[in-house]
């Protein structure tokens, strides 16, 4: 007997539904339905996740229909395009539709997909802004001629496929994105970082971590989007693509039970037993969809239950593509969640290649790569089968070329490279090249460097050369057993400095990506060094990162064993008054201060102060006219002095007048390690200038400048930079001096250790008898104070108090 | 499980931590990811050193008193040091942090 099926909605879902059901009917399956298909939109079905191609002009609407009005026609099924359903009598089982039709069903399909989210911002509503759903919202993209402008929201899979097609047509884009790194949800951010490189390439700019605050309007149409920190980004369009919510107003209207979703059991069937969900409004087992690939199988579930056969559906890992041409990504699986999980890293600098996978109870749980995708479904495949893949853990990241047969053993994958394989990508030298120098006589880095150029450029192929060196050398070759910064990265700290500044590399994403780090984003020996290279060499472009810094300098005060902090208000020069002693004797009353003590450095320390008070104590320090005194920071700490020409009889020159100019020049610069400086009267030395990181010791012609002393683990002398005859040159002088430990120094080497590296006659030269180079150092050591020369207390007590404190407080809760 | 609302994960920085006060003592929430969070117990087995403000790097994070690593899934210390901090359920869902009640005692959720 024909029974009745209706289905609300002619999206991909009920497309696919139709193709397995008609299938069945043309085979002569037995259950015979008689179909009626509402469609709000008005048309048929079309391939919705082609739109981007549409939108780009590589693809047209024909090219992406899937069922249009005449294969339904054909296939018998009865359409109402264009009619959106708004009643369900569950009761009389009948559906009505908004021209006033109705029709009653046996069974009934809700199909009606997901809506895009708005977020309900002031200027949601102007004429200009839209989401990114259907055709109509792809031709109003279509719409903008080259020049004009368009705000994408949201840096999501839609949000990047709306950004780069409209970019295609010249339009110019940005993207604001809430998070961190784009598509947050699909990839970590190292792919992020290449992703965001490419799009970059392609013209769209591209704002993370930015908080969108309302849409401007003119006369009822956009006219801008305002970001939070108050950036005007102007635009003729405004894209909202920040997500999808299911489309279950009508469902739950009509009582249907819902949670994000239609729930639906395994055969896709609703609380209604009369009633059946399928695609990205249904909720199953808690989860809700947004990719075809489960929607598919869905669609044959139901067919199949349609026509009486058994079946069930279960939910399964799904692979992402993102369709932007030239943007290769993959990614599939949980690369974030999970007990005991390792991570396997390769990453390839030259060709922009990215890949990781991510372990558990060796199977791959997870995996993302950029750049090079050949062996995502291979991965995909070892996931979605949970295959054990300890056997070949150690080449797994090479994909299957290099599996089976072949010993587990690194270097066996340098050894399956064919002779033709690129080994240096920047000087263009094969594996075939190498060996062939190797025959010739070179069995080592260096000869291999002179003979072939390999890794002679950015270096980065360094470790393949020499593993080519071992396979072809076998036991001739000893792998030399570099300092390197730590086991993320096989280069040293004076590599990584170097192509920082060669291959302008800005961020910490883009060290990580471009000299291959082996972690995902570091570990603690090596974050504080890169972070603190990025912001000494681009003190505008790079903003510190407080996350990778040692807590004390987050803090900005000394932690103590018991978890307290110690705080030090500067004295400039050691000179202090009696307000500033008074308001110091209040701090200390009014937050409990247990000890007060005189420190080394010509100040006074309050030890003991909990971490909750910190924000208070300086916010009063801060009124009393004090600023922190660093004495946390590897940065400057003080500048000692003595009385000088103002009170003693020996005194040469103004000694606590120079002292305290330089610790105001100096105040709150980094630096590789702590910088301290003392400025004494005359050589009876009362300031100990001649142990500190700089000294000056006054004599009657002038200024003798003094370096790399060392009080502390070692016990130096200092040695004489130069002399020179005015104060103002002394500044010049010291000003050089910091800013070529600055650019130069490994990370926690002082002063001393440093220049016993370069040889203080290689400084002489750049800052004594090179005036020019003095003035520019001096010059770059100022563009950086103007971001640094600042009192962090001060900002932290405005805007930072709140993340002093707990972020919530269940014992109150339990207590009551 | 009883899920409580901790607050906004913007409320943490990338990398960064939050303490929250329980009835079993301070609760480190590290944010290790845009959209992932994980608790542990905020006291180094050590000698006590506060977790939450240590270096979070991959799913890890060095205690700031005298550098012990311990990996925030399973709360085991890493390499040669042995030891073990609690760990506590705790999602992210719509952008919200969500802790399990019962498992840090608190008596109104459990
Ligand atoms: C407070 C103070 C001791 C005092 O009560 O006088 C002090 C306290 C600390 N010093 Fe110091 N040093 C203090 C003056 C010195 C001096 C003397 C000076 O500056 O004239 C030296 C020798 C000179 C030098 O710097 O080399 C000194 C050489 C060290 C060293 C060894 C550095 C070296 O390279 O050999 C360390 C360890 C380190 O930095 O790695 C250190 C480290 C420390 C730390 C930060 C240990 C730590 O990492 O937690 C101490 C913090 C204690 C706390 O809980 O607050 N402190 N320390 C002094 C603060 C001076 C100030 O006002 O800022
Ligand atoms: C631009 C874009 C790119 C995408 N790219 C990909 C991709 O690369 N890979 C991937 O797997 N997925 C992709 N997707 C997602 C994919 O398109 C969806 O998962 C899929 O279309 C969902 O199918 P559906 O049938 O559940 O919903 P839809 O295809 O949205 O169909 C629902 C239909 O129901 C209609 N409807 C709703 N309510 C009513 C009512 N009351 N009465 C009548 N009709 C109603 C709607 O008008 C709509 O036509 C993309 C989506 C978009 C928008
Ligand atoms: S000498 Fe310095 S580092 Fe050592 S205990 Fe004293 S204050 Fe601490
Ligand atoms: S207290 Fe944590 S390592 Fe010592």
């Amino acid at each position: 007997m024909t029974q009745r099926l209706v289905i609300i909605g002619a999206g991909m879902a009920a497309g696919r539904v139709l193709d397995h059901l008609t299938d069945a009917q043309k085979d002569g399956e037995s259950a015979d339905w008689d179909v009626t298909l509402f469609n709000a939109e008005p048309r048929g079905t079309y391939n919705r996740i082609m739109l981007s191609p549409v939108l780009s002009g590589e693809k047209t609407y024909d090219d992406i229909v899937t069922h249009d009005a005449d294969w339904y026609e054909e296939k018998g099924v009865d359409t109402k395009f264009g009619v959106k359903v708004t009643e369900v009598d569950r009761a009389a089982k009948i559906v009505r539709g908004d021209d006033g039709s109705e029709v009653a069903y046996d069974k009934l399909v809700f199909a009606t997909g997901s809506n895009p989210f708005i977020i309900p911002m002031p200027g949601h509503d102007l004429d200009g802004v839209i989401a990114y759903r259907d055709l109509e919202d792809t031709h109003d993209m279509m719409s903008l001629t080259l020049g004009q402008k368009a705000v994408v929201i949201g840096g999501g899979l839609l949000g990047l496929e709306a950004a780069a097609g409209m970019a295609a047509r010249g339009v110019d884009v940005t993207v604001v994105h809430l998070m961190g790194h784009l598509m947050e949800r699909q990839l970590d951010e190292p792919a992020g970082y290449l992703l965001r490189k490419a799009l970059v390439d392609k013209g769209i700019t591209v704002k993370c971590s930015a908080n969108s605050k309302e849409i401007i309007g003119e006369n009822g149409k956009v006219k801008a989007l305002m970001l939070d920190d108050g950036t005007e980004l102007p635009c003729d369009k405004l894209v909202m693509a920040v997500g999808i919510r299911p489309n279950i107003g009508l469902a739950q209207e009509v009582g249907l039970a819902c949670g994000r979703g239609i729930h639906v059991d395994d055969q896709l069937l609703t609380s209604d037993e009369n009633i059946f969900a399928i695609g990205e409004c249904v909720e199953h087992n808690g989860d809700i969809f947004g990719l075809v690939a489960p929607i598919f199988d869905q669609a044959k579930v139901l067919a199949k239950v349609l026509l009486g056969d058994e079946a069930a559906f279960v939910n399964r890992e799904v692979s992402t593509k993102l369709k932007v041409t030239g943007c290769d990504l993959f990614s599939a699986g949980d690369f974030a969640e999970g007990d005991d999980r390792e991570d396997i890293v390769f990453r390839d600098p030259a060709r922009g290649v990215y890949k990781r996978l991510v372990l558990q109870d060796n199977k791959i749980i997870g995996a993302v790569m950029y750049g090079d995708t050949a062996d995502g479904s291979w991965f995909y495949g070892l996931l979605k089968d949970g295959t054990d893949v300890s056997d070949m853990r150690d080449t797994l990241i090479f994909g299957p070329a290099y599996q089976g047969g072949a010993p587990s053993d690194p270097l066996s994958a340098v050894a399956a490279l064919p002779d033709d394989a690129e080994i240096c990508g920047c000087n263009g030298v094969c594996k075939g090249d190498i060996v062939a120098a190797i025959n010739d006589g070179a069995t080592d880095l260096g000869a291999i460097k002179a003979t072939t150029k390999a890794s002679a450029s950015c270096g980065t192929c360094t470790g393949l050369v020499e593993q080519v060196l071992a396979v072809t050398l076998g036991d001739d070759f000893v792998m030399p057993a570099a300092q390197t910064v730590c086991g993320c990265t096989d280069f040293s700290h004076e590599d990584v400095r170097r192509l920082i500044k060669v291959q302008e590399l800005k961020s910490q994403d883009a060290v990580w990506q471009e000299l291959g780090w082996k972690t995902r984003n570091g570990c603690h020996v090596c974050r504080p060094a890169i972070n603190y290279y990025l912001l000494a060499d681009w003190p505008l472009e790079y903003a510190d990162d407080p996350q990778s810094r040692f807590v004390n300098e987050r803090k900005h005060a000394n932690i103590q064993k018991d978890g307290t902090y110690s705080v030090v208000p500067r004295m400039w020069g050691g000179i202090t008054t009696p307000d500033e002693l008074r308001a110091i004797a209040d701090a200390a009353d009014k937050y409990d201060v247990p000890t007060v003590k005189v420190t080394g450095g010509q100040r006074i320390d309050l030890l003991g102060v909990k971490g909750s008070d910190l924000p208070a104590i300086w916010y009063d320090l801060n009124q009393a006219g004090m600023v922190s005194g660093h004495a946390y920071s590897k940065g400057l700490r003080t500048v000692k002095t003595c009385v000088g020409t103002d009170h003693c009889r020996f005194g040469t020159q103004d000694s606590t007048g120079l002292g305290i100019k330089l610790e105001k020049h100096l105040w709150g610069s980094w630096t590789p390690h702590k910088l301290k400086l003392a400025v004494s009267g005359c050589p009876r030395n009362c300031a100990e200038a001649t142990c500190k990181d700089i000294g000056v010791i006054c004599v009657d012609s002038g200024y003798e400048i003094h370096v790399a002393g060392a009080a502390g683990m070692e016990i130096k002398g200092t040695e004489v930079l130069c002399k020179v005859a005015t104060e103002d040159e002394a500044m010049e002088v010291i000003s050089a001096m910091t800013q070529i430990y600055r650019e130069n120094a490994k990370y926690l080497d002082r002063i001393f250790k440093w220049v016993d590296k370069v040889g203080l006659d290689w400084v002489k030269e750049q800052i004594v008898d090179d005036l020019d180079n003095r003035k520019a150092l001096a010059e770059r050591f100022e563009i950086s104070q103007s971001v640094y020369r600042a009192d962090p207390w001060a900002e932290h007590a405005k805007d930072k108090a709140e993340t002093y404190q707990p972020l919530a407080d269940l014992t109150l809760e339990a207590a009551e | 499980m009883s899920w409580i609302d901790i607050g906004d994960i913007n409320d943490i920085p990338l990398r960064g931590a939050r303490v929250v006060k329980t009835p079993v003592g301070c609760v480190a929430l590290f944010r290790t990811d845009d959209t992932e969070v994980r608790a542990i117990s905020d006291r180094c087995p050590h000698k006590g050193g506060p977790l939450s403000e240590g270096i979070v790097h991959d799913n890890k994070v060095t205690c700031p008193l005298h550098n012990w690593v311990f990996d925030l899934n399973t709360g085991e210390a890493q390499g040669a040091d042995e030891g073990r901090v609690d760990t506590f359920p705790v999602k992210v869902d719509a952008g919200r942090i969500l802790l399990d009640g019962s498992a840090v005692g608190n008596r109104s959720a459990a």
